[in-house]
């Protein structure tokens, strides 16, 4: 009794799905809209660029650390495997050098001390609190970044009729860089507001921003940008900068991708073997019995 | 443990002295092997019956994961959102262990969908299945409390605010008896809004509920073992022919099941850990800032999709719930003189009407309340309640069933033309 689907379905489904997987657009739930990115993490193969985590790493001291902090990254974090693997006496000194000290510690006496971090340390940045950073932001806080590339999305732009595509697809594909694409448009999205709108003191436009108008300045600059070590052999630009401090936030935000992935190929191997080998055995095993 | 069906004693035949030693103080081996091994089972169940075996699989995973994971949990409001993180970063292994647990959650409920949905197509609900079934709507019930309770635990911006737009629903009882919802909510909570404490008792339940879990299935299976399996056919084994037993048959197929299973689970815990969460619940738990849209996790889309489609808070509270006691109703509401819907011609095409709305319903609580979305939400709604309240009555009078087989084993052999009725060596 087992009804077979008529070819000529499948085939329409098949059809109308062409043109929707060749439309990679993206938009938040403003209607803005976002695109992808390529990233040598995306997808279930991809892995960290070492390279880019460190160059990533370097736009974030240089600008990001004037305001936010990286508070659930440790300095260790950045020698470990999987990360920029920056040699670990060059961590330690750069530790030592952080411009910023951990306090709320007692000495001896049980007076409060500010001290040099060290690798065990958070990467904190320039605010003891909250309060403070407000205070010092004209009322608006710098988030605190170490998550900043996991708490933020990207909405697909479909229509009722094509989601389940999507969905499909980015299954398919392992697609979970919504974050590092957001961010990316963030960074290079300050532009002229339009002339109808206006933006409100204290606030600048931005395209990718929900709403347009955010309290951060453009961070990363069109004419100045960071400039990279030259036997790197990548020229800093905004959009340069902009990938790779998304890049590394991505790795800040969930530090053991390329273990995970790695794993999870094996795993998927075991499985699949497995699976084979049990319906084999099963086959054999009902051979015996017509059902 | 003898069925109405078919008797089936144990083989179990203890060779060794300590074996024999136990078996006449505690038979429990012999149970096992009459239950595991030599259960009839019938010979022709597809694939869709390994689910009942994937859920067990993943009750156990999820109790096995979570007894792990709270070995670093905090339950706190203050240390609940650092700890998962730690264990994200800092705990051996604890980005593996809580990927498994939180896509966990949502693979059980999708093998639980498909558990029900199987159980409706093939009726498997109708005498002498009713407790089974009932069992099975409870389990149900309170993997949802489980889970709800789960999903308050990383103390995100979605936990804290997913928990205040549900519990906050039992303020609508103030409507009928004023103050009784209030006392209600103020009860759960602890306090005067979701607080530390509200987690920390939400922690609490989130532990035990996973044993009455257990208990529940314990009773599913039970009774599972006590009037037999359903089959495609919808015929009960009635007699050897139609019957193979438990091991290594039916223990060979749910292998295979879930294995393949395992690979969609693995796919999702090690390629799109995220995927089925929410990103707002990596910002921390902030009461002074309400997200734009407060989403619950997908598999409560569909009863939220009710919920909101009805205009009164009141009645959307009782049409949320009533969505799911309604099933417990379903071995009467259905007249039908056949089980499965395999040989029910008209009622096939409301079956799958039925999933429809039940997808559709899922797809539009995922969307902004709306004009547009919450009218289709309503003629969905109307649609969910009509098939067990209209549907399944009425069509079970008036349709005329397609000829079902005499039994499981011509409906097996009958497919050879000229077969005879033989047993099947087993």
């Amino acid at each position: 009794m087992k009804r077979v689907q008529p070819r000529w379905r499948i085939a329409a489904a098949l059809l109308g799905a062409l043109p929707v997987l060749s439309a990679p657009a993206l938009a938040n739930s403003e209607g803005t809209h976002i695109e992808r990115q390529e990233w040598s993490f995306a997808g279930f193969t991809g892995q960290y660029d070492k390279a880019q985590l460190q160059r990533g790493f370097q736009v974030f001291q240089q600008v990001c650390t004037a305001c936010h902090g990286l508070k659930r990254v440790r300095f260790r974090n950045l020698a470990e495997p999987g990360g920029p693997e920056f040699p670990e006496e060059s961590v330690k000194e750069l530790a030592k050098t952080w411009p910023y000290q951990i306090s709320g510690e007692l000495d001896d006496e049980g007076n409060p001390v500010d001290r040099l971090p060290g690798l065990p340390d958070p990467i904190i940045g320039p605010y003891k609190n909250d309060k403070q950073a407000r205070a010092a932001q004209n009322g608006a806080l710098p988030p605190d970044l170490s998550l900043i590339a996991k708490a933020r999305n990207v909405e697909q732009e479909s229509a009722w009729y094509n989601q389940w595509l999507f969905m499909l697809r980015d299954i398919a594909i392992g697609y979970q860089e919504g974050g590092p694409d957001y961010l990316y448009a963030l960074l290079t999205g300050y532009h002229e507001p339009p002339a109808d709108v206006h933006v409100a003191d204290g606030m600048n436009y931005n395209i990718a921003f929900p709403g347009h108008q955010l309290a951060m300045p453009a961070p990363l600059q069109k004419d100045s940008p960071v400039e990279y070590q030259p036997e790197s052999g990548v020229k800093g630009s905004l959009e340069q900068n902009a990938k790779d401090v998304s890049a590394f936030l991505a790795w800040a935000g969930d530090p053991h991708l390329d273990a995970r992935k790695r794993l999870g190929w094996q795993v998927m191997l075991y499985l699949f073997i497995t699976t084979v080998l049990l319906y084999l055995v099963k086959k054999k095993i009902w051979s015996r019995v017509k059902h | 443990m003898s069925g109405h069906g078919l008797p089936h004693g144990s083989t179990y035949e203890p060779t060794t002295a300590f074996g024999k030693w136990l078996d006449s103080r505690l038979p429990i081996v012999r149970v096992i092997y009459a239950q595991a091994v030599d259960f009839p089972t019938p010979r022709n169940l597809n694939y869709w019956w390994t689910f009942g075996g994937i859920l067990a699989f993943c009750l156990v995973a999820q109790i096995a994961t979570g007894i792990v994971l709270a070995m670093h949990y905090q339950p706190s409001g203050e240390g609940a959102f650092d700890s998962v993180e730690a264990i994200r970063r800092d705990v051996n292994f604890g980005w593996l262990l809580r990927n498994l647990h939180a896509v966990g959650a949502s693979m059980f409920f999708l093998a639980a969908y498909i558990h029900i949905f199987r159980g409706l197509y093939y009726g498997s609900y109708k005498a002498p299945r009713e407790v089974l079934w009932i069992i099975g709507v409870l389990i149900f019930l309170v993997m949802m409390a489980t889970a709800f309770m789960g999903y308050s635990l990383p103390w995100g911006q979605m936990s804290l605010w997913g928990v205040t737009v549900i519990t906050n629903l039992f303020s609508s009882l103030d409507s009928i008896w004023k103050g009784l919802g209030t006392t209600i909510v103020e009860w759960l909570w602890g306090g005067y809004s979701v607080s530390g404490v509200t987690l920390n008792r939400f922690y609490s339940l989130h532990y035990l509920l996973p044993f009455v879990l257990a208990a529940l299935v314990g009773l599913h299976i039970w009774a599972l073992h006590v009037v037999g399996q359903n089959s495609p056919t919808g015929l009960d084994v009635k007699t050897a022919s139609d019957a193979v037993p438990f091991t290594p048959f039916a223990t060979s197929k749910d292998a295979v099941g879930l294995f393949a299973f395992l690979l969609l689970f693995c796919w999702f815990a090690f390629f799109l850990p995220d995927y089925l969460g929410h990103a707002d619940n990596y910002t921390p738990a902030n009461p002074l800032v309400t997200p734009p849209h407060i989403v619950p996790e997908w598999y409560f889309l569909p009863f939220y999709a009710i919920l909101r489609a009805i205009p009164s808070k009141l009645g959307g509270v009782i049409a949320m719930f009533s969505a799911i006691a309604i099933l417990l109703f379903v071995p009467w509401l259905d007249t039908s003189r056949v089980r499965s819907t395999k040989y029910r011609p008209v009622y096939r095409w409301f079956f799958w009407l039925f999933v429809f709305s039940a997808v559709a319903l899922g797809w539009l609580g995922s969307k902004p309340p709306d004009a547009e979305y919450v009218f289709w939400a309503r003629v969905f709604t109307i649609y969910y309640f009509a098939h067990f309240l209209i549907v399944m009555p009425l069509v079970g009078w008036f349709e005329t069933p397609l000829k079902v087989p005499g039994s499981i084993t011509e409906a097996v052999l009958g497919k050879d033309k000229g077969a005879q009725v033989a047993p099947a060596k087993s």
